[in-house]
């Protein structure tokens, strides 16, 4: 099967460096496991907070590569066009590589603050937040290329077919542009600037990144399932609908304990508890589509990450995002390793696995073919299993280690210090450990998938 | 969904509801940096403060430690290291002036950040800043 737009073809560049990225990040992601239990692993030569950096940077920045991707693909076909402008896309796409490539090189060669003297962050101070390490300079970087890349999707869909899925992830990733500008704000009000740092962290994830999750979801369940394109608008409406009107307010989740007005302590709690019900939604929305499908597409990996980004992104969003969201239970679980296992779960559910959901169904397509033959789909679905199983591992541990350590350190009548705390979840990392290997293997094999191929007479019908 | 339930209604409970909450969001964004001055302890951000502030960040603190909670959960909270340190900016710049370069065999260790005695005394300042923020009684207990 051809592309239907040979301008889609770009994407394939942007979904492989997005899954090189991803190796680096799960690497580094089993390091910190390590140095979690093993105190002085690599130390001095990567820190900690290093190698921390690298690990949420290089997420950020390949989940970024998906999501250009993912736009370079759909947009052209739901607008009935041409992409704008693929040398814009092609130059682009190197840009961002180099510059992700050199930040991350940057963090693990030069010590931290002497990254923030070269790069000039006294004249306009923007290091040091979680997430938003990158020098200001990177920044104005990914400003730059994030702007062309909406100038370049934009153009096309203005021009073109405007659907609402096409309208919708839109909206979606120029609210990703607008949000970052907030990195560029670092008061010395520790407070505001923690209420700010909020505008980009929480109003991307729980908020336009959303958006973009849903309409990517929506695009990829229409290619498989052949399900009226009316009843998917509806759905998709009605839930970046209630993931707005849930999630702008939720951000009040976050205004509990910084020093904001105790308010936030009402509005926060029953806001961000409505914020699982678009993720249910969606959840809903995936099998209700699935169980209606009018064709039997062969590409059953795609379908199956597909439901999969449902259910995860509802049991890390929605289920472990709920369990520490009411003021209440937050007070105890602030900062702790409740924090990391939601973080884990969500991120991977939500925004990770939909960015795999529509490489496995464009990928086959760009290499020419409607699906892989079956022994590759095989592969990659047990890649599929491997990952989601070491991820609600890594979850569960986590879970565990930070309800003991709430109570330890928070909850009894004779509570230890963080440090004596942490040595006796030692086991709980250690198994978090394990979870974590059990993870890579899956990502090795995921590689892998790509490389199999069928046998003779194997191949997967050529009609459309 | 039912046909009496159409895209058109969807659709404007999309548009309808999303600028509402949006618009009542920055609201209450106003009414907040107009309420900070009474929790946010903005009256201790002298210049040393400030300065700090700047080698917390240049430092990458936060990439390790917890402040007011956020962070990361590998060493402990500090917004309220200050009294945890018994009130004492000094314990605080001894702890940071004391890390042993090769860390500490086998136990999670901090970096020796070489710092000179002014960003010690800005760090110790900008602690102490941020012991005095009035955040709704957290943390729990002096633990953090
Ligand atoms: C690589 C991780 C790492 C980084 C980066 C880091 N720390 Fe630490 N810090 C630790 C660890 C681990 C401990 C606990 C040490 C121990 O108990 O042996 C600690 C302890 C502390 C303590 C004592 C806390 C207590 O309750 O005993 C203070 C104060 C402190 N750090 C300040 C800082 C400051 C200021 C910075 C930034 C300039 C910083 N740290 C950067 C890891 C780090
Ligand atoms: C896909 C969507 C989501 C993602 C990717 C996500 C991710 C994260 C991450 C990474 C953090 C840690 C931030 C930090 O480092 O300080 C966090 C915190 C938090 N999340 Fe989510 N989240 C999502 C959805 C939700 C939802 C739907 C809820 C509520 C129902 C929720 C509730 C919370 C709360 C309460 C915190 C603060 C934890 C603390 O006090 O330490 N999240 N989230
Ligand atoms: C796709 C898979 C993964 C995703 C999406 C992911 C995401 C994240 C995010 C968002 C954070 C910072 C936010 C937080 O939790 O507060 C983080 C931190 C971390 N991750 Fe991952 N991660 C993944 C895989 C792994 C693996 C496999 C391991 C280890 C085996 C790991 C270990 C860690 C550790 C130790 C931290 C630091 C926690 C702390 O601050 O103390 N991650 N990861
Ligand atoms: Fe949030």
């Amino acid at each position: 099967m051809n592309l239907k737009y040979e301008s889609q073809s770009v994407a394939k560049l942007y979904f492989m460096a997005a899954i090189g990225l991803f190796v680096g990040q799960i690497l580094f992601g089993v390091i910190l496991g390590l140095q979690y239990v093993w105190g002085d692993f690599l130390f001095p030569a990567i820190p900690f907070n290093v190698a921390r950096m690298v690990h949420t940077n290089l997420l950020i920045v390949w989940l970024l590569f998906g999501f250009m991707g993912a736009s370079y693909y759909l947009v052209p076909e739901e607008s009935q066009r041409e992409l704008y402008s693929v040398k814009l896309a092609k130059i682009l796409f190197w840009i961002f590589l180099v510059a992700g490539a050199v930040i991350v090189a940057s963090y693990l060669l030069v010590p931290y603050a002497k990254l923030a003297e070269i790069t000039g962050n006294d004249i306009l101070p923007t290091m040091g937040r979680e997430f938003l390490e990158q020098p200001t300079i990177g920044k104005i970087g990914i400003v730059i290329v994030v702007l062309g890349f909406l100038l370049n999707v934009g153009m096309t869909i203005l021009s073109g077919r405007k659907t609402v899925i096409n309208m919708i992830l839109l909206t979606g990733l120029v609210g990703l542009a607008v949000f970052f500008l907030f990195a560029f704000y670092v008061p010395d009000n520790l407070v505001l600037d923690k209420y700010f740092w909020w505008f980009v962290v929480h109003l991307w994830v729980e908020g336009v990144w959303e958006l973009i999750l849903a309409s990517l979801l929506a695009f990829v369940l229409i290619k498989v399932t052949g399900v009226d394109r009316e009843l998917i608008e509806k759905w998709l409406y009605i839930i970046v609908a209630m993931a707005l009107i849930s999630g702008l307010l939720g951000t009040g989740h976050h205004f509990f304990y910084i020093g904001t007005p105790s308010y936030w302590l009402w509005i926060g709690s029953v806001f961000s508890a409505l914020e699982p019900i678009p993720f249910f939604m969606l959840t809903l929305f995936a099998f209700n589509v699935v169980n209606k499908r009018r064709r039997d597409h062969p590409n059953k990996a795609a379908t199956l990450w597909a439901l999969g980004t449902a259910v995860m992104s509802f049991l890390g969003a929605g289920v472990w995002g709920f369990l520490h969201t009411l003021a209440p239970v937050n007070y105890y679980t602030h900062g702790t390793q409740i924090t990391a296992a939601h973080g884990h779960m969500a991120f991977y559910g939500a925004y990770v696995m939909v960015v795999l959901t529509i490489i496995s169904y464009a990928m086959p397509i760009m290499r020419g073919r409607k699906a892989n033959p079956m022994r590759a789909q095989v592969v990659e679905m047990w890649s599929f299993w491997l990952m989601t199983v070491g991820m609600v591992f890594i979850t569960l541990f986590l879970t565990g280690a930070g309800i003991l350590q709430v109570y330890l350190q928070r909850l009894t009548d004779t509570p230890l210090p963080f440090m004596a705390v942490q040595e006796k979840l030692a086991v709980f990392y250690w198994m978090r450990e394990v979870a974590g290997l059990v993870f890579l293997i899956g990502l090795i094999i995921y590689i892998i998938s790509f490389f199999v191929n069928g046998k003779e007479g194997d191949e997967v019908a050529v009609t459309d | 969904m039912k046909e009496t339930f159409t895209k058109g209604m969807a659709r404007n409970i999309y548009y309808g509801g999303s600028v509402f909450f949006f618009l009542l969001f920055i609201g209450l964004t106003v009414d907040t940096v107009q309420k900070l001055p009474k929790t946010d302890n903005r009256e201790a951000i002298t210049d040393v403060v400030a300065f700090g502030k700047k080698i917390w960040e240049d430092n990458d603190c936060v990439g390790c430690h917890t402040l007011l909670g956020e962070g990361a959960y590998f060493a402990p909270e500090l917004g309220n290291v200050y009294e945890r340190y018994g009130k004492s900016t000094e314990a605080i710049k001894a702890f940071i002036k004391s890390r042993p370069v090769e860390g500490i065999k086998g136990r999670r260790s901090m970096p020796q950040f070489n710092l000179t005695e002014e960003e010690l005394e800005g760090l110790a300042q900008f602690l102490k800043y941020a012991n005095g923020i009035k955040a709704n009684d957290w943390p729990p207990n002096i633990q953090g």
